[in-house]
């Protein structure tokens, strides 16, 4: 049952007030301005053993995803599609409240959201991963562990999942006398677009853009809004709070701004990479 | 998602035969669960949703307790006959992640300072499913919520746009959800102009967004007299027409 005992971070009284008053002069307590983002640095292929993988930090968030391809049944209602899975998880690495076990409904929801905003983007084009029509097709995993938890890790793991599918090697299989054989070879993932999720806190009457964990601990709401190339193509709002009509057409539009510049970063990596 | 028919014919009617700005049948029943302290029975379109409200009470286990304010819980839960192929009875992470988009829904509307120490316990459960089921739950919870006598600072209500053939519509249904183009739920409190609830899957351009949007909330306002009439109902009876013949 989903319970308001709150689990962020607790963040002091004092240390609260200082962060109110910081916003009213205009500045963020780490000293960055209302839609800056945290410094986002990516390493890709850093796990040998998976088809692809990727390690992103933003700020001192941290997340590694991991991309094993296998074969398998189609969903159902499905038949003619490829599988894609995502699914993420807190190590309890990650933070002194992060614990082992069961995933909690934050964690949940962390993993539902990035799987929501790569899944209705379109992003892998699924139609190409079919081996035996109904029968037999890929199966992708896109697995993601925080490792170091500071705030919005939505975003850190939606970055993490599309560069580790934009580097990821897919095997060439192929059907030989009913069975999968592996080629050998290998290609790139069929990829159309590139999904980027921008969340934002409101805090009081302020919106700011990849929120802290400090503060997510003074956060009012929480908003994250996934951008394909096209438009929109996710959203959630999160926390407890609430947003006015023009709070969220004005998120929509920083983050349609803000998705740009990181896409073209994606992007641009993917091709180095 | 890829839309595979057309879903609105050359009448501009939908599969439902409902035009683009109409909302399904809604009605709210109050106080159908005896034991419970407040409740309400939803029927919207052909969703069939009893919510419940139990509390304030005393939390258990008590190391949940809040000594500031009162901790709301809530359960979201789908019956296994209440969908095409039998839903497992076990909670999937679905249900799970409604469970807590309602409650964040609910919480900005209840006065949990006033109930220190307490748990307010809002149960939801789906016992036919057609499409914007969190909608019409939240939509329920929150009546039942005013029918528990909770102090609230509004009523939530809850209603879906989306995008079919290319054109922003209110409302969608179970067919528009799986076949259309996209779905976009919000729950808002109407007095204060504040969204409590927006999720969006599909894909929408910055002018479609906007208009969803806003096209969202004002089905939400429509929910919201519902809501109102089905209290006042319960609450005052007859009364109530009377109020209106003397405006």
């Amino acid at each position: 049952m989903s319970s308001s005992r709150r689990s962020t971070i607790i963040v002091e009284h004092l240390r609260r007030q200082q962060m109110w008053d910081s916003l009213a002069r205009g500045k963020r307590l780490d000293g960055r301005d209302f839609n800056e983002q945290r410094p986002l640095e990516i390493e890709v292929n850093v796990i040998k053993k998976a088809n692809g993988s990727a390690r992103v930090k933003l700020g001192d968030s941290e997340v590694i995803a991991g991309v094993k391809v296998e074969t398998g049944e189609p969903f159902e209602g499905l038949e003619n599609k490829g599988a894609l899975i995502v699914s993420a998880e807190v190590l309890p690495t990650a933070s002194p409240h992060a614990e082992p076990g069961p995933p909690d409904e934050e964690v949940i929801e962390l993993a539902r959201v990035v799987d929501r905003g790569i899944r209705e983007s379109e992003m892998i084009d699924l139609e190409k991963l079919v081996l035996v029509p109904g029968k037999i097709v890929y199966t992708i995993f896109v697995d993601c562990s925080v490792t170091n938890a500071d705030g919005n890790l939505f975003d850190a793991t939606s970055y993490a999942v599309v560069t580790s599918l934009l580097t990821a090697k897919l095997p060439i299989l192929e059907m030989q006398e009913g069975k999968v054989v592996d080629t050998g070879k290998t290609q790139p993932m069929p990829v159309t677009t590139v999904p980027v999720s921008i969340t934002a806190a409101r805090i009081g009457d302020y919106v700011l853009l990849d929120p802290s964990s400090e503060e997510e601990g003074c956060m009012d709401a929480r908003i994250t809004i996934d951008t394909a190339d096209e438009g929109f193509c996710a959203i959630q709002k999160g926390s407890t709070g609430s947003f006015t009509v023009e709070q969220l057409k004005k998120a929509a539009e920083t983050a349609r701004i803000k998705g740009e510049e990181v896409r073209a970063r994606l992007k641009e990596l993917a091709r180095n990479g | 998602m890829t839309q595979t028919r057309n879903l609105i014919d050359e009448n501009g009617k939908r599969t439902d035969g409902r035009g683009i700005d109409d909302l399904r049948e809604v009605k709210i029943t109050v106080g159908t669960v005896k034991n419970a302290d407040g409740s309400a029975f939803i029927e919207f379109g052909k969703n069939k949703i009893l919510a419940a409200v139990y509390g304030p009470r005393e939390v258990h286990p008590k190391h949940m307790a809040q000594s500031d304010r009162c901790v709301l819980r809530c359960r979201y839960h789908m019956s296994p006959f209440s969908t095409d192929t039998r839903k497992s009875p076990a909670p999937s992470r679905r249900e799970v992640e409604i469970s807590k988009v309602m409650r964040e829904a609910l919480e900005p509307a209840v006065m949990l300072e006033d109930y220190p120490r307490a748990a307010i316990d809002v149960f939801v459960e789906v016992l036919q499913s057609d499409g914007g089921s969190r909608c019409a739950g939240i939509t329920a919870a929150s009546v039942a919520l005013a029918d528990a006598g909770i102090n609230m600072r509004d009523l939530v209500a809850a209603c879906a746009a989306g995008k079919v053939d290319e054109k922003i519509v209110l409302d969608i249904n179970d067919t528009e959800d799986k076949e259309g183009g996209a779905d976009m739920p919000v729950a808002y409190m109407p007095r204060l102009e504040q969204v409590t609830l927006l999720q969006l899957d599909g894909n929408l351009t910055s002018n479609q967004f906007n208009e969803c949007i806003d096209k969202a909330v004002g089905g939400c306002k429509m929910v919201y007299e519902i809501q109102k009439q089905a209290l006042m109902q319960k609450y005052f009876g007859n009364e109530t027409e009377l109020k209106e013949e003397q405006q």
